[in-house]
């Protein structure tokens, strides 16, 4: 994890023992870094967790941050609606699973910063009445597993109600919330159908806030500070702080809280970027960005909007010049073939059916055979999984057919580029065991 | 407002009757899974889209109220017990 900035605060008008209030628009919050790593260390930065109002989380303006971006005051307010009207005991359930292969965020975020995302628990806690909160951390993160079981030991008598760790099994799609909540209702980590949603179904049936853990550190903030202080940095449509994970072609990789809307150019010439090929914005889910649409490009959802694409979990992944974003586009296309929780027809077929007529595409398509197929099987593919993930493998490839037609001419003449043979840049892990 | 017909993908095992049932609203993929035309059922069509849903061996095939998006309670009381 990188921490660009040293802590820094001003002093508060309002004095007397309490904590200064942070001037709104230094960076970072999130990874502002306590003296120490303890619950001491994080009470004496950021002050007693404060109470979380659903309206200033409204006037924030705060989106999810696994990937979704679904306003988060309407997803805690749809909770506190369904307990209402069910007259059932809401859940809390922090995401801290993370599957997409080129994010590192959620887990330096609980290594490193746990409390934040406990305060975040226990404030979405106390706002909807939950009585039973629970964080999951994939089977393949014991780091961020053992500091946040550390942190929740610490917090004995401070909280409410004592957060429970969940391990869950590793793969892409067991971090879906349908997924989580069946788990933790002791089935399997795959997805189901929606609707019901957890927030009006989920855990032990009970209306269920599914958050990423990034989402509750921003609301710690927003129960202290207030929304208008969250959106006093980033842009009017896209405000607060984004916690990014930048990889590939750059000097300096990690784990940076920009702006929200922070140009991704001036982002990447901080990172000491070389020059590129393209860059994967969003995770494997997410939408390749040309080499001259990287200036002037905001990372944030309306300007990335207008490029169908998102800032999802804040992957930017860098492909350094001299690759090829078709072959790296094939291997992410073929893993997350492979990650299909085998349960819907289309997925099942759909996607190895996609990602091979990729790779066709890359080894040359001089009669544009298996081009066709792609938009043919594109177009049968999308919106046909009980998950997202069928959408998310046909957006990623075609964004990779829009974003870059000109090296694409070259396989179109029948040829496989010399670039396809590099060593692949984007991570594709083993594959992981099938939550069963 | 009619009803919408929607397929359960992990229900679904692409038996393939609804759409000899029910050419009108179901075609097949590549794979021999049914893609549903989107939209409100027509009314001249709720018949034969009843038979088609009491037809299908999975019970995969849903008719859903229009207005629905987050599920009724009518709805949830007939979940497909491979759901959970």
């Amino acid at each position: 994890m990188t921490i660009t900035d040293p802590r820094r605060r001003t002093a508060t008008p309002a004095g007397k023992g309490r904590t200064p209030v942070p001037a709104p628009d230094r960076l970072p919050r999130l990874l502002a870094e306590p003296t120490g790593p303890g619950l001491v260390d994080h009470l004496d930065l950021w002050g007693p967790g404060g109470r979380l109002d659903l309206d200033e989380v409204g006037r924030a303006g705060l989106r999810g941050r696994g990937g979704a971006g679904f306003p988060t005051a309407h997803k805690l307010a749809a909770v506190r609606r369904s307990a209402g009207v069910r007259g059932r005991t809401p859940v809390v359930v922090a995401n801290g699973t993370e599957g997409e292969p080129a994010s590192a965020k959620d887990a330096a975020l609980l290594e490193h910063r746990p409390h934040l995302v406990l305060d975040g628990v226990a404030a979405a806690a106390a706002a909807l009445g939950a009585d039973r909160a629970v964080l999951c951390v994939s089977d393949d993160d014991d780091r961020a597993a053992r500091s946040a079981l550390r942190a929740i030991g610490e917090r004995r008598g401070l909280d409410r109600i004592a957060v429970e760790l969940v391990r869950t099994p590793e793969g892409y799609v067991s971090g879906e919330e349908s997924a989580l909540v069946r788990w933790l209702d002791g089935g399997p980590a795959l997805p189901t159908v929606t609707p019901p949603r957890p927030s009006d179904r989920g855990v032990s049936r009970r209306p269920t806030l599914v958050e990423n853990v990034e989402t509750l550190a921003h609301l710690a903030l927003i129960a202290r500070f207030g929304g208008g202080w969250w959106r006093g940095v980033g842009t009017a449509d896209d405000p607060g702080t984004t916690l990014v994970t930048v990889s590939g072609g750059v000097e300096r990789p990690g784990v940076y809280e920009v702006a929200s809307g922070t140009d991704l150019g001036g982002l990447l010439r901080s990172v000491g970027a070389g020059p590129t090929a393209g860059v994967l914005v969003g995770g494997y889910f997410g939408t390749w960005l040309s080499p001259e649409r990287i200036d002037g490009t905001g990372l944030g959802r309306a300007p990335l909007a207008r490029l169908g694409g998102s800032p999802g979990c804040g992957v930017v992944a860098v492909l350094p010049a001299g690759s090829c974003p078709l072959a790296e586009t094939a291997r992410v296309a073929a893993w997350l073939a492979g990650q299909s929780a085998g349960q819907c027809g289309p997925c099942v077929h759909g996607l190895p059916a996609l990602a091979g007529a990729l790779g066709a595409m890359v080894d040359g398509d001089p009669d544009g055979r298996a081009e066709a197929q792609l938009h043919r099987w594109s177009a049968m593919v999308r919106g046909r999984g009980a998950c997202r993930l069928p959408d998310g493998a046909v957006g990623l490839v075609q964004s990779a057919l829009a974003a870059f037609g000109g090296h694409l001419e070259l396989h179109r003449s029948g040829r496989r580029c010399a670039e396809a043979d590099r060593p692949p840049v984007l991570p594709v892990p083993p594959r992981a065991r099938r939550a069963a | 407002m009619n009803p919408r017909l929607r397929v359960d993908p992990v229900a679904c095992d692409g038996a393939g009757l609804c759409a000899e049932l029910l050419p009108e609203l179901v075609s097949l993929d590549d794979w021999g899974y049914p893609m549903v035309v989107d939209g409100e059922v027509p009314a001249h069509l709720v018949r034969p889209v009843r038979r088609a849903v009491s037809a299908c061996p999975r019970l995969a095939l849903v008719l859903r109220d229009a207005e629905s998006a987050l599920g009724t309670p009518r709805e949830a009381g007939r979940r497909h017990p491979v759901e959970r």
